[in-house]
């Protein structure tokens, strides 16, 4: 690994239930206030809903906004915060050389649409033919581009003129984690200087829930926090985006890191073998640990984005309990965003070691202790509802 | 000795292994013969009722026993076919001990028409159904199994499980430059030291009634109807569309050294991988067609070659009025004078756009042309247009030593993505 380069952090947009940008969410983080949640409007489910955006800031055309469904708006203004963010907005010339990867899901439904269909296609003498009618009269024709995955990093190459590259990695959580160890990995081995990496969820979508449902792993009102008691996804609507850069390409246009990125890793448990995702994560964790600046362990942190699906999440609460390190849980906070949560927790982790200090414990989750010595690094670890376990790694940059 | 590196001293990354499935049937020899006989396997749709749909045509795979179940059902059988055969010829690894990542290129996979009806029966609704009623049904009648099934990563999950591949796999979509990015993301991989050989696939098993309007509601698809094996056709003036079409293919890719070392057989080299995305629209390309350029002349930087040194070109030609003109003006940009003199020719004409298969597919086919020094025709050519004047080995193929191929694919969305592939390591 000696021939690999640092890579920095340069650029942060997040947006979720407590806020859009640093400030909104470290205020938020501090305060001691409890996590945003809507138990009423998704009964029985419990969503964290977007916190009041005005979409114009970033996407300043109605007719591009219109053009995307909620999820894609939410991404795009996201990534649009990490290009203000890393003072890179309308830099042609570097935009048009930045790779992206993008982690998504899609498939946004015109759920009135697919409601009266399905109300009338019994009484059909041929409901398939009735189908192909309602849809073919029913359907908008745009909305198939704000349903297909890719169109979140299409819709940012055309709002923000992001077009060096552009990749999109669908697979629930691991997505996040594979889109920013790709980026990573890239311009550690130099074959890239700079790339924007991220994702976005809508969770206030009974489209979505019915995914979870389906496996009854979506979490019922009244709200818990995950790590103590793992009864479900707390879903949560949320953006968050990182512009990742060689030291060499932020140092040239004058930029400063927010952290350095040092290490992101991935692997996949074959969870119907016990006891394996406590195995791969335990293994994933250590490699973190001994990554970067060692002699700093005093200093480290766990941000957690697990997801409140039981198995998975008892798996990584024993990991967490066998690590010895302060814990914080990110989707206590923010809820979960399926492909957006590592890139979210990564966010939050960026701004704890940023600000060299960890967020207050969360009132009524145990798993939390006090920490409030200086923090230089801080480890996310991201093991999904479903599969795959990733890890990163960031540590103060100085 | 041949050294292992490139000219940018990166190992050199090559294939040992290809497989594939199309319309035209199941594995390369298949294929290729079909290919290079100008056979079409475009047909009319009997999956479902074609009744109001505009468009009443396809290249679906039908062929196999369980063609007809979920996209994603079929999009992992046609993956595991090609893959099958791929991981075969290579000789790679043991069975079920792949080793290295696996990249793969899967469509878009939601809950379907036949489970949302059921949930809406099964809820027993007593006025207009909502989602809340499915939400309802979905809690308490046991489809556990759906869960997995309409995840996005469950196809590559399957197949991670079924070739012992390394690591979490990545699945993918760059839309319909998704097979290319299959290839790319293994090359780099290779090329970075993460391992000595990955797998990449592309598949799609989507073509379903919605996915069908959805394309025509964009205005996208062929109405050519009445004769379905004459409906795709590239480059020609009387192109009006695409025609949507279902298939996978796969590629071992290794580090040369690798290879060799286990004296595996060489199939062909990935020299080069560029891409640029498009800011310009959703579904057009920028008419300065400035992205598809910038995209094939990385593509040769890549591979550390000249526009001179390309002598076939196995084109995106889509058969759509804009993406054959756009491939035009972007060819000729970075090929010149000579575009006119360099054979190019569209399997699309005879298999249909395989949507995010299309790259992988290709590619297989690309390195197949360099074998048999035989470049597939593209059929259906009978009335040129005269606006993008091409050698499109008009509909009967012809035999021509072919060194080095650029293989293009275009998406949705911006997503441009070239190839440049040889037979042998320089």
């Amino acid at each position: 690994m000696s021939d690999r380069r640092e890579v920095w952090i340069t650029g942060i947009g997040l947006v979720s239930s407590l806020g859009e940008g640093l400030e909104a969410h470290w205020s938020a983080l501090n305060d001691g206030s409890r996590p945003v949640i809507d138990e009423t409007r998704f009964a029985p489910y419990v969503v964290h809903p977007l916190a009041s955006v005005n979409f114009d800031q970033q996407i300043p055309k109605k007719g591009d906004q219109r053009q995307m469904e909620p999820w894609q708006r939410i991404g795009t203004y996201a990534a649009g915060l990490a290009l203000d963010s890393a003072g890179l907005k309308g830099n042609k010339e570097i935009l048009g050389a930045t790779d992206m990867v993008v982690a998504a899901g899609g498939g946004e439904r015109d759920q009135a649409v697919d409601g009266a269909i399905l109300t009338e296609i019994e009484n059909q003498a041929a409901p398939d033919v009735f189908l192909n009618e309602q849809l073919q009269s029913n359907l908008r024709p745009t909305l198939f581009l704000a349903q297909l995955s890719n169109l979140l990093a299409g819709n940012i190459s055309i709002v923000h003129g992001v077009t060096g590259s552009s990749r999109t990695f669908m697979g629930e959580e691991s997505s996040g984690t594979d889109a920013v160890r790709i980026g990573f990995s890239r311009i550690a081995a130099g074959t890239s200087e700079i790339a924007l990496v991220g994702g976005a969820y809508n969770a206030e979508r009974r489209d979505m829930l019915l995914l979870y449902a389906l496996k009854r792993l979506a979490m019922h009102a009244p709200w818990a926090p995950v790590l103590t008691e793992p009864k479900g996804v707390p879903t949560g609507s949320a953006g968050a985006f990182l512009v990742l850069e060689s030291p060499e390409h932020a140092t040239a246009r004058g930029a400063r890191p927010i952290v350095k990125l040092s290490g992101v890793w991935s692997d996949r448990a074959k969870r119907g073998e016990p006891g394996a995702v406590e195995k791969v994560l335990g293994m994933l964790v250590d490699a973190a640990r001994a990554a970067g600046d060692t002699g700093e362990d005093a200093q480290t942190a766990i941000l957690s984005a697990a997801s409140g699906a039981p198995d998975p999440t008892r798996a990584e609460v024993a990991v967490l309990e066998k690590s010895g390190l302060p814990v914080r849980s990110v989707t206590d906070r923010v809820g979960h965003g399926l492909e957006a949560q590592m890139p979210v927790a990564l966010a939050l982790a960026a701004l704890s070691v940023s600000e060299g200090r960890l967020f207050a414990p969360l009132a009524g989750e145990p798993m939390e202790k006090p920490f409030d010595g200086p923090l230089s690094r801080a480890i996310v670890t991201a093991v999904g509802h479903w599969r795959g376990e990733g890890v990163a790694l960031v540590e103060r940059a100085d | 000795m041949a050294s292992y590196t490139d000219k940018a001293g990166r190992p050199i990354v090559v294939v040992t292994g290809m497989g594939m499935v199309t319309s035209l049937g199941q594995g390369k020899e298949d294929n290729w013969a079909k290919l290079t006989s100008g056979q079409s396997g475009i047909h009319r749709i009997t999956r479902f009722p074609i009744d109001a749909m505009r468009t009443t045509i396809a290249g679906t795979v039908d062929f196999l026993p369980d063609s007809g179940r979920t996209a994603p059902d079929l999009s992992e059988e046609l993956a595991a076919l090609s893959a099958e055969e791929a991981v075969a010829q290579s000789g790679i690894g043991s069975k079920g001990d792949f080793p290295g990542p696996l990249f793969c290129a899967v469509p878009p996979i939601e809950l379907e028409w036949p489970q949302r009806r059921i949930l809406a029966q099964e809820s027993v609704a007593n006025g207009p159904i909502t989602y809340d009623d499915l939400l309802r049904a979905a809690e308490t009648h046991g489809h556990d199994a759906w869960h997995e099934r309409f995840l996005y990563g469950s196809i590559a999950d399957h197949l991670a499980d079924r070739f012992g591949t390394r690591g979490q796999p990545i699945s993918l979509s760059t839309a319909c430059a998704s097979g290319n990015t299959s290839i790319q993301l293994g090359v780099e991989a290779i090329r970075r030291g993460d391992c000595d050989a990955a797998l990449s696939i592309a598949t799609d098993g989507s073509v379903t009634a919605e996915a069908l309007i959805r394309f025509s509601l964009l205005s996208a698809l062929s109405t050519n109807n009445e004769r379905p094996e004459a409906a795709s056709r590239p480059f020609s003036k009387n192109r009006d569309g695409f025609i949507i079409a279902e298939g996978a293919g796969a590629l071992v890719l290794e580090s040369l050294e690798h290879a060799m070392a286990r004296g595996a057989k060489i199939l062909g080299v990935l020299e080069g991988c560029g891409e640029m995305a498009d800011s310009f629209h959703r579904t057009r390309s920028s008419p300065d067609a400035k992205p598809v350029i910038g995209c094939m002349r990385s593509a040769l930087a890549d591979a550390g070659v000249g526009p001179d040194d390309i002598d076939y070109i196995n084109a995106h030609g889509t058969s759509t009025p804009e993406n054959d003109r756009m491939e035009f003006t972007g060819m000729s940009a970075v090929f010149g004078e000579r575009l006119p003199d360099i054979p190019l020719s569209s399997n699309k004409s005879m298999i249909g756009h395989t949507l995010t298969a299309a790259g992988a597919i290709e590619a297989v086919f690309s390195l197949l042309t360099i074998q048999n020094g035989r470049i597939p025709p593209t059929i259906n050519y009978e009335v040129p247009d005269p606006a993008i004047p091409l050698d499109v080995v008009p509909n009967v193929a012809r035999d021509a030593q072919v060194k080095r191929v650029m293989s293009n694919s275009f998406g949705f969305g911006g997503q441009n993505v070239a190839l440049v592939l040889t037979g042998e390591p320089a």
